[in-house]
């Protein structure tokens, strides 16, 4: 199987209407994994104390990274949803920051894929917010022998 | 001894919709989204009307895993704001205070947020209804679930941890 590019996987979210809405890019892909970025944007918001970026934001990001991991995996077929997702917020994202999380499918059983995804602002050592998520996929060998 | 008259009906209401309006319409990610809130006494129910950029998967169609998150942190998050905040509201005295300026109360932080997702949400209007499991000084835990067209049919549901403001 041949891996996806960056500029693939980009086109891949730009075909997302909330991921285009969200202007989130694609930072960097590989077996397996994945890593993406969210622009600080004040219509995300979710304090206007603080101007620190609502969850709801990072949860975005970080469940489109989770599952751009998913599709890096060679055992998918294509079609995914998630399960279930878990985040743990760490610390408030600075406000006017960039928040960039990366993803890596760590196991796959036929149909579901475990994922752990991670996210920070200007500094990797500290990060904002840490996920787990399971996602449902269809496998690989489904499709093939459907074809066949 | 006689007992307060009972407050206006019309005063009652006021006070808690413009309450919540100024709770909710001063959260930019909140309108961003498009999220409403219905009050009926102190339950409420948020509502995120349908909208094309809220898909994830255009396929299906479906609303992104993320969005549907999202909805259900900020349903737990007003919830457990505006339950806090009851007291205070309906407190003796609270008909001399004016509601469109008072200092409403900081925002919990969320700790963690868990979320199952059951059916993949469709093309089409969402609710939520959340419930605070348990609210204590410094911690609140908060239940919330989601459906779209019947309300036995969840579509998604979450469990939050939440830091209380000091």
């Amino acid at each position: 199987m041949t891996q996806i590019g960056i500029a693939e996987a980009q086109r891949f979210v730009d075909r997302l209407p909330h991921c285009r809405e969200l202007n989130i890019r694609v930072e960097d892909t590989g077996l397996a994994q994945a890593s993406m970025s969210l622009p600080y944007d004040k219509r995300l918001i979710g304090d206007p104390d603080t101007g620190v970026i609502h969850g709801g934001a990072v949860s975005v990001l970080m469940d489109t990274c989770a599952g751009a991991s998913v599709l890096m995996h060679p055992a998918n077929g294509g079609e995914l949803a998630t399960l279930d997702l878990r985040i743990d917020y760490m610390r408030a994202a600075k406000p006017g920051s960039t928040i960039t999380a990366e993803a890596k499918c760590f196991h796959v059983t036929r149909t579901v894929a475990f994922i752990r995804v991670l996210a920070w602002d200007n500094d990797r050592s500290v990060p904002v917010a840490a996920a787990s998520a399971a996602f449902t996929f269809t496998p690989i060998s489904t499709l093939e022998r459907a074809s066949t | 001894m006689t007992r307060a008259r009972p407050e206006p009906v019309q005063t009652l209401k006021e006070r808690r919709d413009s309450v919540l309006r100024r709770m909710t319409s001063s959260i930019p990610y909140i309108q961003f989204l498009g999220i409403e809130f219905e009050r009926r006494g102190d339950e409420l129910t948020a509502i995120l009307p349908y909208k094309d950029m809220l898909i994830g998967n255009p396929e299906l169609p479906a609303i992104h895993g993320g969005v549907t998150s999202a909805f259900l942190e900020v349903a737990s998050i007003t919830e457990l704001t505006w339950s806090n905040f009851w007291e205070v509201m309906e407190s003796h005295g609270s008909a001399s205070t004016d509601w469109s300026t008072e200092p409403l109360p900081p925002l919990p932080k969320t700790i963690d947020f868990t979320v199952d997702f059951l059916r993949p949400g469709l093309p089409r209007d969402a609710y939520a209804r959340a419930r605070v499991n348990r609210s204590g000084r410094r911690y609140a835990s908060v239940h919330v679930e989601a459906w779209q067209d019947n309300r036995s049919r969840l579509f998604a549901q979450a469990t939050g941890h939440f830091l209380m403001p000091e």
